[in-house]
């Protein structure tokens, strides 16, 4: 029951990341039509920037967590402008093309500043461990998954009660009618990948506070499985990219915590299954539904 | 009020609309009339600048809009009633219209603009928290229309307002065209129901394939014996 209990909290914080980077893929997904390959690096630069402005800066924590952010935001407009922009009525699959490249370009910006050597943070958030019954749960954890909690909330409260959160849902729904309408598309699709790489800069905080270590990689493997949860979920949706990114963080935790030793080692691999099963049963996802249009 | 001058469109190679002129001056309603595939529609999506237009000039006032990319355009006054509605159908009513208004600032002037849509089709008002997507497809264009008002427009365009309606609504849709035009509004009808679009237009014009092949009033072409032959089915 111990080991259950922190398995499962472990996989809820995992899966909380997750969801976290999922929103980015699936808002970006549901607005701009586009798959963000380059998304999971975002997080792995906001890492970057924490790390340096942490232990070489030696900045207060709480501007580090805001540099991150910052930095994380600025890059995904920055690429968004630079590299997918003057895409905007090619094919989708040269949009693909590019954001896979955008992707290795992040890394070999990464590998050359920094090296490929792994590097340690200094711990940076010491928060200690709460016991209960028996069970050590480092309060860390709580951090994480309250976080992704408000951040969700608060998520679709803007863009459900916004004007500007509406005229996303717009945008995303009908672009011609949402020019009609005085909708700038290229501003809302700025918009889009400001907020999306604003909460891959918060995954990188979360991430860096509970495993300590960041290399040019980082962002990759973890990108691919938030992509995953998203489709999971059901890509476009909000919920779907939160419940998306617990389950298959809960289920890996699972898998890792349970199985053998040897069929440990293919972890990752599990997560992927289960979306293929999903895919499978419900080509949409949990939360995808299939537009129906009145003619 | 607004003047179309040699207006050519392409999509690809194809030329859709092969140097078209015609205006609307203010407080008329216009009709353009004209088979599918006229390019009745491109005109529209050429004015509000949803597509390209290869070569003329389209002026509101002292206005140019080509070149205007597509959301400056209805901030100078200029509506758009799209074919097939294009109502936000995963949004509800009221934040489809609240959307028609996206370009105004004044709160207070959008809350009288609304309580004047509502009051010119109550059944928005009635489902103002239902999905678009759920209501009738009459529901719907009267919902596009509502949208469009509530941008307070001084020209409205409308693109095939009757299409896949039933009679009865056709007719409802074409009652509240004559009240928009009363109320002060300019009106650019598309329809291909033309005894109908005929019937309400000050003057209209006859397109085929991409060229105007007759002017005149409304009541002019009702008698024209080719405009009779060809779309009034007599």
């Amino acid at each position: 029951m111990q080991v259950f209990i922190s398995t499962l909290i472990d996989g809820l914080n995992q899966g909380s990341v997750y969801a976290l980077i999922a929103l980015g893929y699936s808002m970006v997904y549901g607005i701009a039509k586009m798959l963000n390959f380059a998304h999971g690096d975002v997080i792995m630069v906001g890492a970057y920037a924490l790390f340096v402005s942490i232990t070489q800066l030696e900045l207060p924590i709480p501007v580090t967590f805001l540099l991150c952010v910052i930095i994380s935001a600025t890059l995904g407009f920055v690429v968004e402008k630079l590299a997918y922009k003057p895409l905007r009525k090619a094919t989708p699959i040269a949009v693909l093309i590019t954001a896979i490249g955008v992707s290795y370009l992040l890394q070999n910006i990464a590998l050359l500043v920094f090296g490929s050597r792994r590097k340690m943070f200094t711990p940076f958030l010491k928060l200690g461990s709460l016991k209960v019954g028996g069970i050590s749960i480092p309060m860390i954890s709580f951090v994480i998954i309250g976080t992704m909690l408000v951040i969700m909330i608060g998520l679709q409260l803007f863009i459900k009660k916004t004007k500007t959160g509406i005229a996303m849902l717009a945008v995303s729904e009908d672009k011609a009618a949402a020019q009609l309408m005085g909708i700038n598309i290229n501003r809302t699709i700025s918009i889009t990948f400001i907020i999306g790489s604003a909460l891959a800069g918060i995954a990188a905080i979360l991430y860096s506070a509970k495993y300590m270590t960041v290399d040019p990689y980082t962002g990759s493997l973890f990108g691919i499985k938030a992509f995953a949860a998203a489709v999971f979920g059901g890509i476009g949706s909000i919920p779907g990219a939160m419940i998306g990114g617990i389950l298959i963080g809960v289920f890996e935790a699972m898998t890792t915590g349970y199985l053998p030793g040897n069929l440990t080692q293919a972890s990752d691999g599990f997560a992927f299954a289960i979306l293929i099963i999903m895919l499978i049963l419900k080509p949409t996802g949990i939360f995808g539904t299939k537009r129906i249009e009145k003619v | 009020m607004l003047k179309i001058e040699n207006l050519h469109v392409y999509y690809g190679v194809i030329e859709a609309i092969k140097g078209i002129s015609f205006y609307v001056n203010e407080g008329e309603v216009v009709s353009l009339i004209g088979a599918n595939g006229a390019g009745k529609t491109t005109i529209l999506h050429a004015i509000t600048g949803l597509v390209p237009a290869k070569k003329g000039r389209v002026t509101f006032g002292d206005v140019n809009l080509l070149k205007m990319p597509a959301h400056k355009i209805v901030s100078w006054g200029i509506a758009h009633v799209p074919e097939g509605r294009h109502v936000f159908g995963q949004l509800t009513v009221y934040d489809n219209l609240k959307l028609g208004a996206y370009t105004r600032k004044d709160k207070e002037e959008i809350e009288d603009t609304l309580s004047m849509v509502y009051k010119r089709f109550p059944r928005l008002e009635e489902r103002k928290n239902q999905l678009a997507g759920t209501l009738s497809g009459g529901e719907q264009q009267m919902l596009a229309i509502g949208r469009a008002l509530m941008s307070h427009p001084k020209i409205i365009l409308m693109d095939e307002p009757s299409m896949g309606l039933s009679p009865l609504y056709v007719s409802e849709i074409f009652d509240i065209i004559k009240q928009i035009s009363e109320s002060g509004t300019t009106v650019l009808l598309v329809e291909q129901n033309a005894k109908k679009a005929l019937s309400i237009a000050n003057r209209a014009y006859v397109l085929e394939t991409g060229r105007i092949v007759l002017e005149g009033s409304g009541s002019e072409l009702m008698n024209n014996e080719s405009v009779k032959k060809a779309y009034l089915g007599e």
